[in-house]
């Protein structure tokens, strides 16, 4: 590869990065020292001071290599690479403790203090100008790792709320056997086209599959029904009739009973009842079984 | 759905009976032709054997248009006409689904989940008219 005509052409002491790379590795030990005092490290490693020095040596490496390459600007440096991992790691740790996005910014910000200062130390009789272009290369390479993190930590949050947006179709639309040949899907929130098609789908595939004859439809989640709403009531309820079995919608609220009057939609064709427990006991009765109340002395009474 | 060339296994759909239903099991694509001769040969078979049911099974029908609801709608009318009552067994979700997408929620015509429950529903039918086991004993 050419990275050692690049590590070559960069060791002149001209070249400020390299430099700089120079001066993280040798002061590898001190920095992890002070890191691991500073906020960010000292939050996710809670149990042993250790293993936040060991995350600070990484760091320093990663740092070191990229400073090494002469590109401290360039957050795709292969060097940025292996800590993604645990940058994102430490950005999520100190976000789920209610800090906003800047507030972490600021927290990776406040490594760069004590390797300044280090750096600063190293170079007591250096003239003001190399002085200046060291400490510049290393706030740019900082600077770099800030931009880092955040962006791993924002991405992991995307990828988190995409998976999220997954699970909260599938788990929001439970299929319920709730006896021999009785499904139901209690519905809860609000109804979109998207989450509509989903729980048609679902409840129709348990229809066949448990060979249910009744299907309840439980509203008493849906906080406001539209004609959209309505009209998705009603390709179920005709569905799932033109499959061979019955519909029954429950938990339908009184306001919402009003808002249906009051929007001339016609549910007429569809069973209604009040509860999911009037359901049940409806649905019951036309499979020909009957809830009794047992009698004291045992005997069941009819 | 044109039917000018002849399709291999696309010859007729076979109408069986057993007892006093008849069990027609619809298989793929159903065209044009085949249609009109199936519907012919229900009416002439209820006809002939004095039939009290038609039991149409559409479990192999992956695919449908609004073709084969119309023609379903069409055999439930002519067996009425016959005094014969029709009951579709075994509708795919995807079926029930498009038929409904399409308008087609066929009204008036029996439905059931399986060709058994379908045999069951025209039987009690029959039985439930000397007090039947069910509805009048609740």
């Amino acid at each position: 590869m050419a990275e050692h005509e690049t590590a070559a052409r960069h060791r002149t002491p001209e070249n400020p990065g390299s430099e700089v790379g120079a001066f993280l590795r040798r002061r590898r030990e001190q920095l992890a020292q002070r890191w691991a005092d500073e906020p960010l490290f000292r939050t996710v490693f809670t149990v042993a001071r250790d293993e936040a020095v060991e995350a600070g040596r990484v760091v320093v490496d990663a740092l070191a290599q990229v400073a090494g390459h002469g590109r401290v600007e360039d957050p795709a440096d292969p060097g940025f690479t292996v800590v993604r991992e645990q940058l994102s790691r430490m950005a999520a740790a100190r976000a789920r403790t209610g800090l906003t996005p800047s507030r972490v910014s600021t927290e990776v910000d406040a490594l760069r203090v004590p390797a300044d200062e280090l750096l600063v130390a190293e170079l007591p009789d250096a003239s003001a100008e190399h002085v200046r272009a060291c400490t510049t290369a290393l706030t740019v390479l900082m600077g770099t790792l800030r931009l880092v993190v955040m962006e791993t930590a924002l991405s992991e949050g995307e990828a988190l709320i995409d998976r999220q947006r997954l699970q909260l179709l599938e788990v929001a639309t439970p299929v319920i056997r709730l006896w021999d040949g009785i499904v139901a899907v209690p519905l809860i929130g609000t109804l979109d086209s998207a989450r509509s098609q989903v729980v048609m789908e679902t409840l129709l595939e348990s229809v066949v599959d448990q060979q249910a004859r009744f299907a309840i439809l439980d509203i008493t989640g849906v906080p406001t029904v539209d004609s959209l709403v309505a009209q998705h009531l009603m390709k179920t309820v005709a569905a799932v009739r033109l499959m061979g079995a019955e519909c029954v919608v429950s938990g339908i609220r009184p306001a919402i009973a009003q808002t249906i009057v009051h929007l001339g939609l016609d549910l007429g064709t569809v069973i209604t009842r009040a509860s999911l427990a009037d359901a049940l006991g409806y649905a019951l009765r036309r499979l020909g079984a009957d809830i009794v109340r047992a009698a004291p002395g045992g005997a069941q009474a009819r | 759905m044109n039917d000018d060339f002849p399709r291999p296994g696309a010859v007729s759909v076979p109408v069986l009976r057993l007892g006093d239903v008849l069990l027609v099991t619809l298989q793929g694509d159903l065209y044009d032709g085949m249609a009109a001769r199936l519907q012919q040969d229900i009416a002439q078979a209820i006809v002939d054997s004095r039939v009290a049911g038609v039991v149409i099974d559409i479990s192999g029908v992956e695919i449908v248009d609004s073709f084969l609801g119309r023609v379903l709608a069409e055999i439930a009318a002519h067996a009425r006409l016959l005094a014969a009552r029709t009951v579709v067994a075994g509708m795919r979700p995807a079926v029930a689904l498009t038929l409904v997408e399409l308008g087609l929620t066929l009204p008036g015509l029996r439905t059931a989940l399986s060709t058994e429950a379908a045999l069951e529903l025209l039987g009690r039918a029959d039985a439930a008219r000397p007090g039947g086991p069910h509805r009048d004993a609740r």
